[in-house]
């Protein structure tokens, strides 16, 4: 399905160059490693719990390779690392929210330009469109104005706050590109039993939004229809939905057992040829990369998960007060009565 | 000192005190709200009809033929998306101002309110403020349907990261607004609909002529017998009754609370140590009320001068009954009087 007219002129819409096509495959590595090697960390002991993405790094890094960090902002859930890793976000800060150390992460969002790590699937969809039409307020001239990209699965969409997003975000013609990831699960809830019609993508019709569906597993692909997406919605045409169609071949999280509701064959059948093998495969086809450039790729990715897993485990406990002093902008005394008793209770232990 | 008794219940003459600027709690509002978007560009009121139609109760009567369509406007009719919509927004930098029509339709916005609106200045570790001011038309009185006459104080008052207010009169609700309106922090701005078209006497230049502070609360009637504790519609309530109380020679101080959170314990624990005796009053059901956080700190603070239990005078654990049981539900003159008669003639067993 392709609903979006054909890229607005002056749009950043383009061929990949090989030197980009080889970037993509650089990042997809990194959080293919990064992704599994966190999976091993839970079960280490070294972070209590993790969202794996293994299958989703093409929608992923693809999406995410097309925003603007100067001026787009992007809300993610709790499964969007190879978003933040593409986006040069601050890996030990980000890994930190799986580490427990602090719900939302430690990186600072304004900086990276990434909303804190949302648990409440469908809660930052609304977000993005309160965002995106302050960009319309502040652009009421006509300039051009920031993206807001946000991110939410099939099962996502089955909460009221898509719904009113979509509809709010085309009623006011915000500037919003929503990005499903249908990853064929919500936990163990097989799309089919999950989204009425079989597709995302076909609702968008129904608030009068372009929409494209689009093979999730190309980066490619989603690299282009992105840029598609987000040259529409910056140049004030209003939201785009694109609905990547992918699979999570892996657990939901690390304490989820797909065993109980997928056979392995099932398995197999679902999840279709590797996105990162895909793209090997067509580097060097295309004679773009050879071996060596791929070793070196999965060393770099190896040498930068130690050097996060050494962040996240030189982390320390957040100090106790950071408990009280972050409620609020203004505290009150309740709060400040409340650190100093507890304050003087832990001293006293 | 023996315990005043209580003979007469007749109302009292209303009588209104003298003004130079005379006006409703709606007009009052009203202008709070003008000034509040000619100081903060950055300030935006928006909710279901608040834009051409000036708002079901006209509080924002004017303001988009005023400040423009950018800064005043109308969105589909979905309270989670208008709630959410307003963390995207104050993401963005702006100081939104929304508009739930009615109390009980702030409950489809819970999720929006408390999951994200409450929590995202910590989530994020304080670099994105909610600066929100959500006005909620609040509390019974009116005769109005099902779910257009809710006390939802508590409910707010016990998230933490959200704070709670409520105007008593024309002067409060002009000087509290322009406060609440002007905070970094997320403020429910409970107005009560009861009292939106009586006036009262507005003095724009000060909020407190004694200095008090804007968050503290406030003695609206000094009184030596005993101290009655009230918020909202009910502060007015409270003040007839301790007319009548006059006439039978019990001199009753009024306590307008203001803030239901944070609350000023050091104005009740002033007032009750100075009375002796105090009763709360409130339109919300008993259980799990906020009478139950009064008399706990009152207890606290005053637990060796008090002469009898905190007593409690308010609605019922019963769903909000239609507009001719209205009457029964919310206390009235009588069931306050017998409150304050029970804590007079209380005898230590």
């Amino acid at each position: 399905m392709d609903t979006l007219p054909l890229a607005v002129s002056g749009g950043d819409a383009g061929p990949l160059t090989p030197a980009e096509l080889r970037e993509l495959y650089t990042l997809m590595v990194a959080v293919r490693h990064l992704d599994t090697s966190a999976i091993a960390w839970q079960r280490q002991g070294i972070i209590p719990g993790y969202a794996p993405e293994l299958g989703q790094e093409a929608a992923q890094v693809g999406s995410g390779y097309a925003v603007d960090t100067t001026r787009d902002f992007v809300f993610p859930t709790y499964r969007e690392m190879g978003v933040a890793r593409t986006m040069g976000v601050d890996m030990v800060g980000y890994m930190s929210t799986h580490k427990a150390t602090w719900h939302g992460g430690l990186y600072n969002p304004l900086e990276s330009r990434l909303a804190p790590i949302q648990a409440v699937v469908a809660g930052s969809v609304l977000h993005a469109v309160g965002w995106a039409h302050g960009q319309t307020l502040e652009n009421s001239d006509g300039g051009t104005t920031g993206v807001a990209l946000t991110y939410f699965g099939d099962g996502a969409s089955s909460q009221g706050d898509v719904h009113e997003a979509l509809n709010f975000a085309a009623v006011m013609k915000a500037p919003v590109v929503f990005f499903v990831q249908n990853n064929g699960w919500a936990i163990s809830v097989p799309t089919e039993r999950q989204v009425a019609g079989g597709s995302v993508a076909a609702r968008a019709a129904g608030y009068g939004m372009p929409a494209l569906q689009i093979d999730g597993d190309d980066v490619v692909a989603v690299v282009e229809a992105t840029r598609r997406a987000f040259a529409h919605a910056r140049a004030g045409n209003g939201p785009v939905l694109i609905e990547a169609m992918t699979y999570r071949r892996g657990p939901h999280s690390t304490s989820d057992d797909p065993g109980r509701y997928r056979s392995l064959d099932e398995e197999r059948d679902g999840a279709g040829e590797d996105p990162l093998e895909r793209l090997r495969k067509r580097l060097l086809a295309d004679g773009i990369a050879d071996e060596a450039f791929f070793a070196e790729a999965l060393a770099a990715a190896k040498a930068e998960e130690e050097h996060i897993r050494n962040g996240i485990q030189a982390l320390g406990s957040r100090p106790g007060t950071e408990m009280f002093d972050l409620v609020f902008q203004e505290t009150t005394p309740a709060l400040q009565a409340q650190a100093a008793n507890w304050r003087e209770e832990s001293e006293h232990v | 000192m023996s315990n005043p008794t209580i003979e007469s219940r007749t109302s009292p003459a209303a009588t209104a005190p003298a003004a130079t600027t005379v006006m409703s709690m709606q007009q009052a509002l009203n202008r709070a709200l003008d000034e509040v978007l000619a100081d903060n560009p950055k300030a935006v009121i928006f909710g279901e009809d608040c834009g051409r139609l000036g708002g079901v109760f006209r509080i924002t009567d004017g303001l988009q033929a005023k400040h423009g369509e950018q800064r005043v406007f109308d969105t589909p009719l979905a309270e989670s998306g208008i709630l959410g919509m307003s963390v995207g927004l104050a993401m963005a930098g702006f100081h939104p101002i929304p508009e739930v029509q009615f109390d009980g339709f702030a409950y489809p916005a819970i999720n929006q309110i408390v999951c994200q609106i409450a929590r995202m200045n910590y989530r994020s570790r304080g670099t994105l403020p909610m600066p929100i001011t959500l006005r909620v038309p609040s509390f019974g009185g009116i005769r109005a349907p099902e779910h257009h006459g809710e006390s939802l104080e508590a409910l707010f008052a016990h998230v933490p990261g959200l704070k709670v207010v409520s105007p008593s009169t024309p002067h409060e609700a002009y000087h509290l607004l322009k406060y609440a309106a002007t905070r970094p922090d997320p403020v429910i701005f409970m107005e009560p609909k009861s009292r939106y078209w009586q006036k009262g006497e507005v003095d724009p230049a000060t909020h407190d002529a004694d200095g008090g502070s804007p968050t503290g609360a406030k003695v609206m009637r000094e009184g030596r017998h005993l101290t009655l504790v009230a918020w909202g519609a009910m502060v007015a309530r409270c003040l007839q009754v301790a007319e009548l109380a006059a006439e039978d020679g019990i001199d009753i101080e009024v306590l307008d609370l203001r803030w239901l959170k944070p609350i000023d314990a050091a104005a009740l624990a002033a007032s009750v140590r100075k009375t002796r005796r105090a009763v709360v009053v409130h339109e919300a059901p008993l259980t799990s009320g906020l009478g139950a956080e009064v008399a706990q700190l009152i207890t606290q603070s005053c637990f060796d001068t008090l002469r009898a239990p905190v007593e409690r005078v308010t609605g019922f654990d019963v769903p909000y009954p239609s507009g001719d049981l209205e009457d029964e539900y919310i206390p009235n003159i009588d069931r306050i009087l017998f409150g304050i008669q029970r804590v007079l003639e209380y005898k230590r067993g």
